[in-house]
């Protein structure tokens, strides 16, 4: 089985290959037979990823150390859930898993319009079967899991414990997963300047794969986060390291997508911006996989140093250089069919809203980049940290929320002093309400207050949209308070999905604010030594010293220390905090100590203490008080779960369509076909 | 009577205007010379003053030299890049990567005394995502008799 997978990914570079050539002929010529040819090439070039991918993980599993990829990122002694992920552990692995997953929805994608869609799909097969082929070719040539070692080792030298982690299991599959579902967008984009087709047609797959890069890149980044927070033991969750802002950028330009998109679908406006979003977005995935795989940039994530980089350099100017090229000659196809009629309008909200996004990205973008700029420029290396991207983003960051409410509420075109008045007036009253009380509650902190004071405004928005509309289905269709909610999201899920989305960047945005409030104290304690600490809350904390233990278990060493933790003099239980020093099947210690956290959570404050070392029968102890951090990853669970729903798919509804709409009507009902 | 999108531009530029003063306001406040300590000494000579300014010093922690002040939690070390070396003086909890000859990045200024006074200290470990990272270990093999670069069997 893995020399079949070795020998099925040099087919699938030669089969992708042949697919490019074919269907970009076709495309040309016009010729039917070509554009089939290629279009079965993709799915033989998926059929021969997926053995190539089955192959690796057979070796994987079976252990065969002869392979330099399975010896350098397993060993015997790990769990098999953790020889499994080690797939996507490693560079090469990484890359043919990138390859696994942009052939699999090049595949279904192209076989989704295969009779629909005639000018653009073969294009699209093109385009799709290049950027497979770059990556197939990036493996085989320069990270190929397949390499032998010329000599057999007794054992792998396993994975860095950190890795070994249920959110390291999933994060990183999350994450490619939206980065490489970018790729269809592009490519149909792409395929939609080439033919000049830039009607509605392209707009409505390119919306649905942009949506399905959203969710993963959401559920990814959320998961990431997590990791960080829990297995780390540096008491947070985003540290705006170059790899993180390098999978924050193609969300933001993303996300500004699936709103400015709404205004060209409804006005007809935005569609030069709109392709470039686009295109934007893939060029950010491969730029963020470049900028992590080359070391370019200084990261406390070192992924390892290698030749890709290279390549993924000249992969990426090509692409852009193609784009410009594309976009330029076809600005007079790109002409908007309506112009904007009013400052206060849903129009001119759209547009702030992907304004802050792309400002954001831009700003993020440009501080990832700055030690490059400032050493090309002036000579010196001089990096922004987190203080910088703070100062930045939490102005922006606060301005979007605004624009989170004022957005679905506020009427298309130009909106009347009525209207304002009848659907703002309660949202702001709960949003100064929320402000004033939390002040008269003590708190000082100006962006904090600020944060909530929006949280509350946006909140409001959205509760009064359920309560309208459950409101209404009651009272026309009679229905219980339950069929009611069910039905109105599932009947509009576009819409009441939007807003479940929105509701959980109201809860992250809360989380993040309460950061503010962060407290973090380094306490030395001999055993039955006990300190006492007072959180943002006002609650007094007791923490006493179990002393401190040193046991042996399956593959590592363990020094742990247990506390007894009261809070308000109330017994809380005991919290243990573990360094582990993991070993091989020789008990040669292997990779640098790591730490268990202890993290007790509650709604309202995670206590968060990590042991940082030990001296004699001192531990030290940091002991951190973080608010409201539980609601991150509950926020991020709202949003994928409204995410969900929006791209669940959806019977066409009967509904006359108007404006601008009516001209997607065809698409929309050859999409419907489709399914 | 001015036009929607007129106004709308005047928005825009106000909203990147602001945004784009952020930046470069926090460049200058925050901003940090990212330095090898040839570097450092370079600027040092130059420009005598130069030391008065914070900068993140990149270099490679000189194995024996790591020591824990008795009693408090200070660690002494001295950093280097081969060239030029630096006795570093840090207080605080130190990550666990933190060991004899691993990459760190010191952040802090020169006191005085010719110390680097560090108030973060970062420890980079290339083996952290990748086991096999650059260079090293992967080559532990290739130095092996008989192997062979990309063989396949």
């Amino acid at each position: 089985m893995i020399l079949v997978g070795e020998l099925s990914l040099w087919v699938a570079l030669l089969m992708a290959a042949w697919a490019a050539v074919t269907s970009c002929t076709g495309g040309v010529l016009g010729r039917q037979d070509l554009i089939v040819s290629g279009r079965r090439g993709m799915y033989a070039t998926t059929a021969m990823v997926v053995l190539a991918s089955i192959g690796l993980w057979t070796a994987l599993l079976t252990h065969d150390f002869s392979l330099e990829y399975v010896a350098g990122h397993t060993s015997a002694n790990m769990p098999k859930v953790y020889v499994f992920t080690a797939f996507w552990g490693g560079q090469a692995g990484s890359m043919l898993f990138w390859s696994l997953i942009l052939s699999i929805y090049s595949s279904i994608a192209i076989w989704s319009v295969r009779d629909k869609a005639a000018d653009l799909a073969p294009w699209a097969c093109g385009v799709l079967a290049l950027i497979l082929l770059f990556f197939l070719a990036t493996t085989c040539f320069k990270a190929n899991p397949y390499d032998r070692l010329a000599f057999i080792p007794a054992d792998g030298k396993g994975m860095n414990p950190q890795l070994q982690n249920p959110g390291m299991a999933i994060h990183p599959p999350n994450l490619y997963l939206g980065y490489v579902a970018t790729a269809v967008p592009f490519a149909f984009a792409i395929a939609a300047l080439i033919t000049r087709r830039l009607d509605a047609s392209w707009l409505l797959i390119v919306r649905r794969w942009s949506l399905v890069s959203w969710f993963f890149l959401t559920v990814g980044i959320t998961l990431g986060m997590w990791w960080a927070y829990v297995e780390l033991g540096w008491s947070g969750y985003w540290a705006w390291d170059p790899v993180e802002n390098a999978s924050f950028l193609p969300w933001l330009t993303g996300t500004a997508f699936l709103h400015s998109i709404m205004i060209q679908e409804k006005r007809g406006m935005l569609r030069k911006w709109n392709v470039v979003l686009v295109v934007v977005t893939f060029l950010l995935s491969i730029f963020g996989t470049f900028l992590t795989r080359s070391g370019m940039i200084e990261s406390v994530h070192s992924f390892a140093q290698s030749p890709v980089g290279t390549w993924f350099a000249t992969f990426f100017l090509a692409s852009t250089g193609a784009t410009i090229y594309f976009v330029y000659t076809r600005l007079k196809d790109l002409e908007a069919t309506a112009e904007l009629e009013s400052m206060v309008s849903r129009e001119a909200a759209f547009l702030y809203n992907n304004l802050v996004l792309v400002g954001i990205a831009f700003s993020v973008l440009w501080g990832t980049l700055f030690p490059l700029i400032s050493e090309a420029v002036r000579g010196s290396k001089i990096t922004v940290g987190p203080p910088f991207f703070n100062a930045v983003n939490i102005p922006l960051g606060l301005l979007l929320l605004g624009l989170t409410g004022v957005g679905p509420l506020i009427a298309w075109r130009k909106a009347s002093t009525a209207n304002l008045r009848r659907q703002f007036f309660f949202p702001v009253v709960a949003g100064i309400g929320t402000g004033l009380l939390l002040a008269g509650l003590g708190m000082r902190n100006v962006h904090a207050l600020i944060a909530y004071t929006l949280a509350g405004f946006v909140s409001g928005t959205i509760g009064q949209e359920f309560y309208k509309g459950i409101g209404a289905r009651r009272s026309i269709h009679g229905e219980s308070l339950p069929v009611a909610v069910v039905r109105l999201v599932a009947r509009n899920r576009r819409r009441y999905g939007g807003y479940i989305v929105h509701a959980g960047i109201v809860v992250l945005f809360c989380a993040f604010a309460g950061l503010a409030f962060k407290k973090d104290h380094d306490v030395p304690l001999r055993t039955a030594e006990s300190t006492e600490l007072v959180d943002p809350l006002g609650h007094r904390w007791r923490f006493v010293s179990q002393g401190i233990s040193t046991s042996e278990t399956l593959n590592r060493f363990v020094t742990a220390i247990g506390l007894e933790v009261f809070r308000d003099g109330v017994r809380q239980g005991i919290l243990t905090t573990e360094k582990r020093q993991y070993f091989d099947s020789n008990k040669q210690a292997q990779f640098e100590p790591a730490t268990e956290v202890g993290i007790r959570t509650s709604a309202m404050l995670d206590l968060y203490v990590v042991l940082a070392g030990v001296r004699d029968d001192t531990a030290e102890l940091r002991i951190s008080f973080n608010p409201l951090v539980v609601w991150v990853w509950i926020g991020g669970m709202i949003m994928a779960i409204g995410g969900l729903i929006v791209m669940w798919p959806q019977a066409e509804r009967r509904r006359a369509p108007s404006g601008y709409v009516a001209t997607l009507a065809p698409a929309r009902a050859e999409l419907a076909a489709m399914k | 009577m001015i036009s929607a999108r007129a106004k709308f531009l005047v928005g825009g530029v106000l909203v990147l205007g602001t945004a784009g003063y952020l930046m470069a306001t926090s460049i200058k406040d925050t901003g940090m010379y990212y330095l090898t300590p040839t570097e450092f000494a370079t600027k040092l000579s130059v420009d005598p003053t130069f030391r008065n300014t914070g900068v993140k010093l990149g270099a490679r922690v000189v194995p024996g030299t790591i020591q824990r002040v008795p009693g408090g939690k200070e660690y002494a070390f001295q950093v280097t890049d081969g060239a030029q070396v630096f006795p570093v003086v840090y207080r605080g909890i130190a990550p666990d990567t933190f060991t004899d000859g691993v990459d760190v990045v010191v952040e802090g200024r020169l006191s005085s005394n010719g110390t680097f006074q560090a108030t973060t200290l970062l420890a980079k470990c290339a083996s952290r995502y990748e086991n096999a990272p650059a260079g090293a270990p992967n080559d532990k093999y290739k130095q092996t008799p008989g192997y062979k670069s990309g063989s396949r069997a």
